[in-house]
């Protein structure tokens, strides 16, 4: 059985704050990390790959500074990865992605499970997942927390709106992970020794999967984001309380009752 | 889908079903579709597939629909991806909207995912807001990064131009029984291959607790300075003196706290209560995208620099298990008298 994880690198969200003077994000010098849906996705690969005889491959898109999450993949037990780089990719939205995605799936080849986190926590459209579903004509199930294999089918619980799932598709199929379903492994040893021996990277140039120029890059993407308005928000009173915690709760629950916030 | 665009019209918005009624996303769409299609000058299409719906689609009308495209087949019974997929991609090709709009639910991403690829035309994720440019173009507007900046998305060329839409950003129109419309039965081409998912098991969630912080008007959420799980009992006990519903940050739902459907922020849930007090939560950007635009903002934190102070109306420094207990005490001796013997802190957090 070979999986396939989707990931993607994005800035550490954890470590993302707010400048309260400018308004605007704190960006400079912010470290990257897997995103953390696709690093749920990546430990359900694991753990099927501890079940049953499985090889993970893990697939990424974009610059070869990428190559940081790769090598941490492996370093957790993924067998091995490609990373599609290409300056003519760059500005791709969900259309794009999800084409040359699938383009370098087929060309991986031999695939039975395709996975993905349910969206990124840096553009949040959840859409790359169900378009590569789309574009390869595969059965999708969506936000899922758990995959099991049973007599060659998969069976994957969902998060609905209202409930749990339960499905069943014949492979291959694609499943996108519910961010936060399971503690992904750290990166052993052996993995971080098979990282160092190198060869657990390659990398593929659009020319390489036979993706066509023209459907990929910024120019080819449906959508553009034609500007971005940052968001003041009406500055707020900012009464803090400090000492006692008699003293302060006192005061504190005195404005909220003045305020008519809460009911006396 | 890239040709003439002057051949696109009209404003579709596709329609969910919930218990014989429609989502409430779904009636918001209308509301949203209602005034882009007048502001178009095009009808609006409310699109249902399903088996036995054409009730839910009598209903539909009155919300403000000019018409409702149903397509009734067994297949369509309950929401699956192809299926669903390929009924929207034969309506669209065949009729050429120029606005599609879903409810950004589970089944609306999964959906549009899929038929935006299909279709190869542009779509928008999560939008709260819309316009139409000078050019005609919808102007499909979301929060991005954060929630700290809106970004506007166009899609120029390609049709229809398609957008999902947050959940509770749209007021629903009122219903209006005598509103009338068109009801049209349309075929799509479906083969039984096209049902290639079988739902072995639904388990519908139960309301635990009773109040979901969506709904409440006190959210008590907790974060990483909780410490442990049985903590949030602490936050349980005050969200009650109030009449609230808890919710907690990311962190403390990574660290399996608390269950994700609590999780207030970016991938999480977006409220706005009348009152938010966080506990206990630093302030990460991604949270403040879940909760900033909350009425009041209450901030209990033991580190005075912790982000989210920035952004309160009132606040307290302090060590919340000192402070927690205090409030509810307080509120308690407020209520006259309180819960004499009641205990209000679990032993282990003292």
């Amino acid at each position: 059985m070979r999986i396939i994880v989707c990931i993607k690198q994005v800035p550490k969200a954890q470590e993302l704050q707010v400048d309260p003077v400018t308004q605007t994000l704190k960006r400079v010098g912010v470290p990257s990390e897997i995103n953390p849906p696709d690093a749920n996705a990546l430990e359900i690969a694991l753990t099927l790959k501890d079940r049953h005889a499985a090889e993970v491959v893990v697939l990424s898109m974009g610059p070869t500074s990428f190559d940081e999450s790769l090598e941490r993949a492996v370093a957790m037990g993924a067998d091995r990865s490609v990373l599609l780089t290409d300056r003519i990719l760059g500005g791709s939205d969900t259309v794009p992605t999800a084409y040359a995605l699938s383009e370098t799936i087929q060309k991986i080849g031999g695939y039975d499970l395709i996975l993905t986190g349910e969206e990124t926590t840096d553009a949040s459209t959840g859409h790359v997942g169900p378009g590569i579903a789309g574009h390869l004509d595969l059965p999708q199930i969506t936000y899922v927390s758990e995959v099991r294999i049973v007599d060659n089918t998969v069976r994957a619980r969902r998060t609905a709106e209202d409930g749990t799932e339960w499905w069943q598709t014949n492979m291959p199929s694609l499943c996108t992970v519910n961010f936060g379903c399971n503690k992904p492994r750290s990166p052993t040893l052996t993995g971080k020794i098979r990282v160092k021996r190198g060869g657990v990277i390659v990398h593929w140039s659009c020319a390489d999967v036979g993706i066509d120029p023209k459907k990929v890059g910024l120019l080819n993407s449906p959508t553009i984001v034609a500007k971005v308005d940052t968001i003041r928000l009406p500055p707020r009173a900012g009464r803090i309380f400090s000492g006692d915690a008699k003293e302060s709760v006192r005061a504190l629950l005195d404005a909220l009752i003045r305020d008519r916030v809460v009911a006396p | 889908m890239l040709e003439d665009k002057s051949h696109f019209r009209g404003v579709w918005v596709f329609l969910e079903g919930r218990a014989g009624g429609l989502r409430d996303v779904s009636t918001q769409l209308i509301g949203e579709g209602r005034r882009l299609a007048d502001l178009r000058g095009t009808p609006l299409t409310g699109i249902l597939p399903g088996h036995g719906v054409d009730a839910l689609a009598e209903r539909a009308i009155g919300f403000g629909l000019d018409r409702v495209i149903v397509v009734d087949d067994p297949m369509l019974e309950i929401y699956r991806s192809r299926p669903y997929a390929q009924v929207m991609a034969q309506l669209i090709r065949r009729q050429k909207p120029e606005i599609v709009l879903f409810g950004a639910s589970k089944n609306g991403r999964d959906l549009g995912g899929r038929l935006h690829a299909i279709l190869e035309t542009g779509l928008a994720a999560d939008c709260v807001k819309f316009d139409i440019d000078a050019d005609g173009n919808l102007d499909m507007i979301r929060p991005s990064f954060g929630g700290k900046s809106l970004a506007h998305i166009l899609c120029k060329k390609h049709r229809p131009q398609m957008a999902s839409v947050r959940r509770n950003v749209f007021v629903a129109p009122p219903h209006n029984p005598d509103r009338r419309g068109e009801i049209v039965h349309e075929r799509v081409e479906l083969s039984p291959q096209d049902l290639d998912a079988k739902l072995l098991e639904f388990d519908e969630f139960t309301k635990e607790g009773g109040l979901r912080p969506e709904e409440a008007d006190i959210v008590v959420s907790g974060g990483y300075g909780l410490g442990d799980p049985k903590n949030f009992q602490l936050l349980q006990d005050l969200a009650d003196r109030l009449g609230g519903a808890i919710a907690a940050s990311r962190k403390a739902v990574d660290s399996g706290w608390v269950p994700k459907t609590l999780q207030v922020g970016q991938t999480g849930m977006t409220v706005r209560p009348k009152l938010y007090i966080a506990v206990g939560i630093s302030g990460a950007v991604q949270h403040l995208a879940g909760m900033q635009e909350s009425d009041k903002i209450l901030v209990i934190n033991i580190d005075p620099k912790a982000p989210l102070f920035e952004i309160a109306d009132y606040g307290i420094v302090g060590d919340l298990f000192e402070v927690l207990p205090e409030m509810i005490r307080q509120l308690d001796a407020l209520k006259g008298g309180g819960v004499a013997g009641q205990p209000v802190l679990p032993a282990e957090a003292r």
